[in-house]
């Protein structure tokens, strides 16, 4: 009973975000694509960067694009569900153990994240060029990245989505998100920070950090990266962080 | 009778100390449409929040359908539909989408499920809103929708908080009609309102609460029965009331009375007759009355005798 529940909650949650594509798309990428067309396509054309740059550029990308769209998908609906609409109600009253509903969230938040990356990875590849050094024969350990890092933001997105109220939303995207993504090591890799050791090592602290580095180690291994076991168990043990803090926020907000 | 719904020193402690309920004991027959009356912040809407699972008890005990709410939560859950004191639908669905994944999420196959959506559409006269958006529903509708929700996974006992608050004389009647029928068939219901006359219509055994507190419970004409014989007669003054109310007890026809800041109460077996004594009496005291407003006796004089205050 409790899986086909289960699995009820997440074809609803499927249906609506197939409906929400274009929507969808249109709020993950919009981002990325505007740092693909400035960082990876005009710089290197005014000469600003070398060519070489989009190397170390396209794995951020790929980065950012899955841990917003990630975060994003839980936090929005999150947010709105527990500050007025009250429709996650529904959910809450089915007859499943309330911490299912927010695993499930989590899932659709991998879900969704995935399709943003897999849908970033051609844009960014037709804008940017031939990318030196891109290769693809590391799938597994990029998809792990990926799974992992996914869920990670997904949980991050629930922890922030059942904690602040409607009308701290745009608070989120400016003292979260921006630095966020700013000090995620998307746009230069991590052993660059080498020339300013204490941000080097206070970005430790961002998960975007660790995907990025993961999908250096994936996807462009010529760049200098973190190793990805390092990477891999920094996403576990913030994903466990995360979920902790998540589902306690969670319950408290869906059981008086 | 048997038990549909019992608890037993139910209590709830919100964080800062808010006692929303002292230790409520409850207990609903199968097969009964019981109604909670109260003014806002009685408790009524912890009450079912706890029976719904949606609100931890702090002590006490409450088992709904042979189900306890703190250790089968899930089972609990399967046996109850809910109707929110404000519509929640799924607005990202159309209006069968709600219903058909509500029944989903009770494990209902696809085919039951969807006579079942088309038969409560017809009979809650939605049918045409079928593949409507949920925001181009009326108020009353969206209510009638929330009601097809609560009811498709055939639930044991049916919970509507306030559920016609917010809409239009006729939406309310029509409202009415449907509980009435769904009490008919045989199921057991549980409203809240601050409605008197919603309850006395309704309801087949009524709880009065206040602050947490259950104060009477039976039926309707039972309660009426209890309430204070004659007619209330209410006067707000200009100010203090309590120095009157001696004189105001010893008017002929006057059997009882209260005064509480300053709003004197009497009531009279002579119906209006004892006014012109009792505006007397005030003036005598050189007092002005500001308001006069006369009840026979129901649920709200009787509710007004238990606590001193009126119901809204």
């Amino acid at each position: 009973m409790t899986a086909t529940v289960f699995f009820a909650l997440l074809r609803r949650d499927v249906r609506v975000a197939r409906r929400e594509l274009p929507f969808f798309l249109m709020r993950t990428i919009m981002q990325p694509l505007m740092f693909i067309i400035v960082f990876g396509y005009l710089l290197p054309k005014m000469g600003f960067v070398r060519g070489t740059y989009t190397t170390a550029l396209l794995p951020g990308i790929l980065a950012l694009s899955l841990a917003l769209s990630a975060i994003q998908s839980v936090t929005l609906p999150m947010v709105q569900d527990f500050g007025w609409s009250k429709e996650i109600e529904d959910r809450l009253l089915a007859p499943i153990p309330t911490p299912l509903v927010a695993v499930e969230k989590v899932i659709v938040g991998i879900l969704q994240g995935m399709v943003a990356a897999l849908v970033v990875l051609p844009i960014a590849r037709l804008i940017m060029g031939p990318i030196p050094g891109f290769t693809l024969t590391h799938f597994g350990e990029v998809l792990a990245v990926t799974i992992f890092g996914a869920a990670t933001f997904s949980a991050l997105g629930l922890l922030i989505g059942s904690t602040i109220s409607p009308t701290q939303i745009g608070l989120m995207f400016s003292i979260i998100i921006a630095p966020m993504i700013f000090f995620g090591c998307t746009y230069y890799p991590w052993r660059g920070l080498d020339a300013v050791p204490w941000v080097k090592y206070a970005v430790l602290i961002n998960p975007l950090v660790y995907v990025s580095e993961g999908m250096r180690a994936g996807l462009t291994p010529e760049v200098p990266h973190l190793s990805l076991p390092i990477v891999l168990a920094a996403l576990i043990v913030l994903l466990a962080v995360c979920w902790t803090f998540a589902l306690r926020s969670f319950m408290k907000r869906a059981v008086g | 009778m048997s038990l549909s719904i019992e608890t037993t020193a139910l209590r709830k402690v919100y964080p800062g100390d808010t006692i929303a309920l002292h230790g409520l004991d409850l207990h609903v027959g199968a097969g009964d449409f019981f109604g909670l009356l109260g003014p806002n912040g009685a408790g009524k809407t912890t009450t079912i929040g706890i029976l719904t699972t949606r609100v931890r008890p702090t002590a006490g005990t409450a088992v709904v359908a042979g189900a306890d709410v703190r250790t089968d939560p899930v089972g609990v859950r399967l046996r109850i539909g809910v109707v929110p004191q404000r519509p929640n639908p799924d607005r990202s669905l159309n209006v069968l989408e709600n219903l058909l994944f509500h029944a989903a999420y009770f494990g209902i196959a696809h085919s039951v499920a969807s006579a079942r959506a088309n038969a409560l559409l017809e009979q809650l006269a939605i049918a045409e809103k079928a593949h409507a958006k949920v925001d181009a529903l009326s108020g009353g509708q969206q209510q009638r929708l929330m009601i097809a929700r609560a009811l498709i996974h055939e639930p044991r006992v049916l919970f509507l908080d306030e559920p016609t608050v917010g809409l239009d004389p006729q939406a309310r009647l029509a409202l009415w009609e449907i509980l009435r029928a769904l009490h008919a068939d045989g199921r057991t219901i549980v409203m809240t309102t601050h409605y008197m006359e919603e309850a006395e219509q309704l309801c087949d055994r009524i709880a009065i609460v206040d602050q947490g507190r259950l104060l009477a419970v039976d039926t309707p004409a039972a309660l009426v029965a209890r309430a204070p014989g004659g007619t209330l007669i209410e006067l707000t003054l200009d100010g203090d009331a309590a120095p009157l109310l001696a004189a105001a007890l010893a008017l002929p026809g006057v059997s009882s009375g209260d005064s509480q800041a300053n709003v004197l109460r009497a009531y009279s077996a002579s119906g209006g007759q004892a006014i012109p004594a009792l505006i007397a009496v005030a003036e005598g005291a050189a007092r002005k009355v500001t308001n006069i407003r006369l009840a026979s006796p129901n649920l709200e004089t009787l509710f007004i005798s238990l606590t001193g205050r009126k119901l809204d």
